[in-house]
């Protein structure tokens, strides 16, 4: 993306954002959106680690199929723990709050978010979130799964319901809030020039989420009120013994569960998109059609959460139905997958460590997708529906896709981020040691389900043995793979080579400015007078 | 359970539907299969091809892109389709349950599996069924959400409380087969589990009659009493409420002028819901026994109501034994 510079005279150089402030106040009281996305940064990490633990834990569990780790009281408060902070506190949040934080206003020349103090406000929602749902947890956790299901969670569960109900319930206004902001700054903050189909996919992506988020999150919030009313005040809502109706909970849950597994998808397709363009050196595919894709992603997504309950008992003609669009939800997914593949003809491409997660992606999310297609099928969902099958598939699409494209975005971006380069060899094996011990954990786990091994069970028949330790197996290389990252760029923010502003030679405006981004992100406004991913015949841009 | 380790994976199941689930499951991994083959194929050319420095010649397409994109897109929904039609072929079948089927009661607890056959034969955690015949399960659950599933009989069911759901089986093969909960249901979930022990027609009708079999009907009747249905619904009664004689089987009328057949769920609706469809020349004054009797005690007062005479007596249940 070329630009024009309006000034010839070069203005005295902006400190950069971390050069802006070194107190304490001057993190917590920021309106820079990029502080901003380093706080998240650092609070995700926390949640995830906490989260991983839980994992862990579980793994270790199933190695043998007596229960003789922890206690079913213990196991069932560790998935939940797991489920909470992985889909709330991690990956609603990670690459929307973290890179879209940092990276929209920058992508489009802007100097910040349209509603900065709004963007701080969303942090400080999070951590309130993020708080009590940990308080609850420390209290002595809760036993729900993080489905809530009624009238186990509004009436039969012991365990601290409320409070992490209400940590969901804040945490969700910090993703209202973060939506809100992201919509208007697209329609607002474009740099002169960049219309609507210049725009990066990743932002196209960005958008689309956040249209679930703003339209989605409400319904949680009014679900989980609803389940803390039955659950304090014994309104008869879900329970049919006040004369309620349990499945409501489950239609209400997945109406908004379901748009967020496109939450915790769309934003890594933006990544990959960014990230092949970046190292095959040419504009992505289909331009036209992966932009559309993602908003008709973004609309069929609110059309399908009845496919979480087709052995409910809601009506058989509802699950024809939800079938039916769950299909056809899948076809945008196929059409990205199709138009990556064709960005690799005739590229320039090269395999820094961005580029090996975004492969990856594609890899782990078209088996993730595939799967989906087996779960949508009526028949075969019933068998393995709540099995082990449908653990593998969505941990493909959510840790498979969206942690890979999490990581991906995370190399790619962090020269910007950090104004340094990582090692880039250390990088790299660490990707290839994720990809590995990834397949090696949720593979078994499809033969598992298929098999018959049913979901969110401590103890297990002995038949499962030999899979379930292969998956603990896998586990034990995963964090490898997640824990070297934490070492390198940890060790290259403070040691590594200097970026300079266009480590990979990529189009973008992101990529115009300097390393790390100024305070202002731009010395001047730059001015679009290309398409996204300008690249000449050499794959220069 | 009886076919383990890697075995298990090739097995065709031990129900009518089993192998028509298997063999979508099975041309879904072959279709993956060849889509996953393919792209793995176009990518690792492509990676190799065209990695920078390489001498292969680039330059703009000479085609346009929309051609490409239209045949994928075309080329999928045809497939997805494809597939959505297959699925629901065999689900709708699945979930139509044939008339003549061989009705089990089954109440889910937390956490065991509480099951009830026709002659008032009961267990716990441990079905037995005859082989070869329609198998109807009738479940509803006395606290929160459980879910049987019989992985041999690719067979799943929510029991969800506050409703009876039927859910059918065939068992093609004689054997033991597992039983597990699959809807998390709290502290105990996965030792939820049992066995579904498919015998021949002639061992299931032994079996049904050399266990223990507690009148049901009678213990209806006295819940009948102790739950004060007797003061209105025992003839003479003070209190004006329509007589139970002869409802079982029969077309009741009721006040908006219209008839509802006088099935089990009528007659659960009834106690639970008694104003949801009120008898003709009847006050809606009965109180809802919604959360005061248990789904047990439900079991047992509608088996007494259908031990009166009825007007259906010409059709009994149909023999389990029968093929």
């Amino acid at each position: 993306m070329s630009l024009l510079v309006e000034s010839s005279k070069a203005p005295p150089r902006m400190p950069s954002y971390l050069e802006a402030g070194h107190t304490v106040r001057s993190w917590l009281f920021t309106l820079d959106h990029k502080r901003i996305g380093i706080l998240y940064m650092a609070a995700i990490t926390v949640f995830f680690s906490i989260a991983a633990s839980a994992a862990a834990l579980m793994r270790i569990e199933l190695l043998t199929p007596a229960g003789d780790v922890v206690t079913s009281e213990t196991y069932n408060r560790l998935f939940t723990m797991h489920g909470v902070l992985m889909v709330w506190f991690f990956l609603i949040p990670s690459i929307p709050s973290v890179l879209g934080n940092f990276i929209i206003p920058l992508m489009i020349g802007a100097r910040d978010v349209a509603f900065p103090r709004l963007n701080l406000l969303s942090w400080y929602l999070f951590m309130a979130g993020g708080i009590l749902a940990t308080y609850s947890i420390v209290a002595g956790g809760v036993d729900t799964g993080w489905t809530f299901y009624t009238p186990y969670s509004s009436t039969y569960s012991n365990g601290h319901v409320m409070a992490m109900a209400a940590g969901v319930f804040i945490a969700g206004f910090s993703s209202i809030a973060t939506g809100l902001n992201f919509i208007v700054t697209i329609h607002k903050l474009r740099a002169p020039g960049l219309t609507w189909t210049r725009l990066p996919l990743f932002l196209w992506s960005m958008y689309a989420t956040s249209i679930i988020l703003v339209l989605a999150t409400p319904v949680l919030a009014i679900t989980l009120v609803l389940m803390a009313m039955e659950r304090l005040w014994g309104v008869g809502i879900f329970d049919p013994k006040l004369g309620g109706d349990p499945l409501l909970f489950q239609h209400l849950f997945w109406f908004y569960s379901h748009p967020a597994v496109y939450i915790m998808i769309l934003p890594g397709m933006g990544v990959v998109s960014e990230t092949l363009a970046a190292f095959a050196r040419k504009p992505v595919f289909g331009y036209r059609v992966v932009a559309a894709s993602s908003m008709a992603i973004a609309i069929l997504g609110f059309l399908v959460w009845g496919h979480h309950m087709f052995v409910s008992s809601q009506s058989v003609y509802a699950g024809v139905v939800f079938s039916l669009l769950s299909f056809l939800v899948a076809v945008p997914s196929a059409i990205k997958v199709f138009s990556w593949t064709a960005t690799l003809y005739r590229g320039h491409i090269t395999f820094e460590t961005p580029m090996l997660y975004a492969l990856g992606f594609i890899g782990l999310f078209t088996v993730g997708g595939l799967t989906g297609i087996f779960l949508a099928s009526l028949a075969v969902d019933v068998h393995v529906h709540d099995t082990y099958f449908v653990i593998a598939h969505f941990h493909y699409i959510m840790v498979g896709g969206m942690v890979m494209a999490y990581m991906g975005g995370l190399h790619y971006w962090w020269p910007k981020i950090s104004g340094r380069l990582y090692h880039e060899w250390t990088a790299r094996i660490a990707a290839l040691i994720t990809f590995i011990g990834f397949n090696l954990t949720f593979f078994p786990q499809f033969v598992l389900g298929y098999l018959g091994m049913p979901r969110r069970y401590h103890m297990y028949p002995e038949q499962f043995q030999t899979l379930n330790v292969l998956s603990t197996a896998g586990a034990s290389i995963l964090a490898v793979g997640y824990a070297l990252p934490l070492f390198y760029l940890g060790w290259s923010f403070f040691f590594g080579r200097r970026a300079g502003p266009n480590p990979w030679g990529a189009t973008g405006l992101e990529w115009k400015t300097a390393s790390p981004a100024p305070e202002h992100n731009f010395e001047t406004t730059p001015v679009v007078t290309t398409g996204a991913y300008a690249y000449d015949a050499e794959g220069n841009p | 359970m009886n076919r383990p380790g890697i075995a298990a994976f090739f097995s065709s199941g031990a129900s009518s539907v089993a192998p028509r689930v298997d063999a979508l499951f099975w041309s879904l991994v072959l279709a993956s299969a060849v889509v996953v083959a393919v792209l793995v194929l176009l990518n690792l050319t492509f990676l190799i091809r065209y990695r920078r420095g390489s001498p292969a010649r680039r330059g703009p397409l000479e085609v346009s892109t929309w051609k490409f994109e239209a045949t994928w897109i075309g080329l999928t929904t045809v497939g997805f389709l494809g597939f959505f039609f297959w699925g629901a072929r065999v689900y709708l079948d699945m979930e139509r349950v044939p008339a003549d089927a061989y009705s089990i009661n089954v109440v889910g607890r937390q956490w065991m599996w509480d099951i009830r056959h026709p002659n008032g034969r009961r267990e716990f955690d441990e079905l037995h069924v005859p082989l070869g015949r329609d198998v109807r399960l009738l479940l509803s659950s006395e606290d929160v959400i459980h879910s049987f599933f019989a992985p041999e009989f690719r067979v799943k069911q929510d029991a969800v409380p506050g409703k009876t759901v039927s859910v059918w089986f065939k068992p093609t093969r004689e054997g033991v087969y597992p039983l597990y909960c699959t809807q998390y249901c709290g502290t105990k979930h996965s030792q939820m589990t049992g066995r579904i022990v498919v015998m021949s027609p002639d061992a299931y009708a032994a079996w049904l009659t050399c266990g223990p079999t507690p009148r049901i009907a009678e213990r209806g009747r006295e819940l009948f009493t102790k739950y004060s249905c007797s003061g209105c619904h025992d003839q003479p009664s003070q209190i004006h409420a329509p007589p139970l004689l002869n409802v079982y089987g029969s077309m009741v009328p009721l006040q908006d002028g219209t008839f509802v057949y006088a099935g089990d769920e009528y007659l659960r609706d009834s106690i639970l819901l008694p104003t949801k469809q009120v008898v003709a020349g009847y006050q809606p004054i009965m109180p809802s026994f919604q959360g005061v009797v248990s789904e047990s005690d439900l079991l047992d007062l509608i088996a007494y109501l259908k031990s009166l005479p009825t007007a259906a007596s010409a059709a009994p249940q149909p023999s389990p034994a029968a093929p």
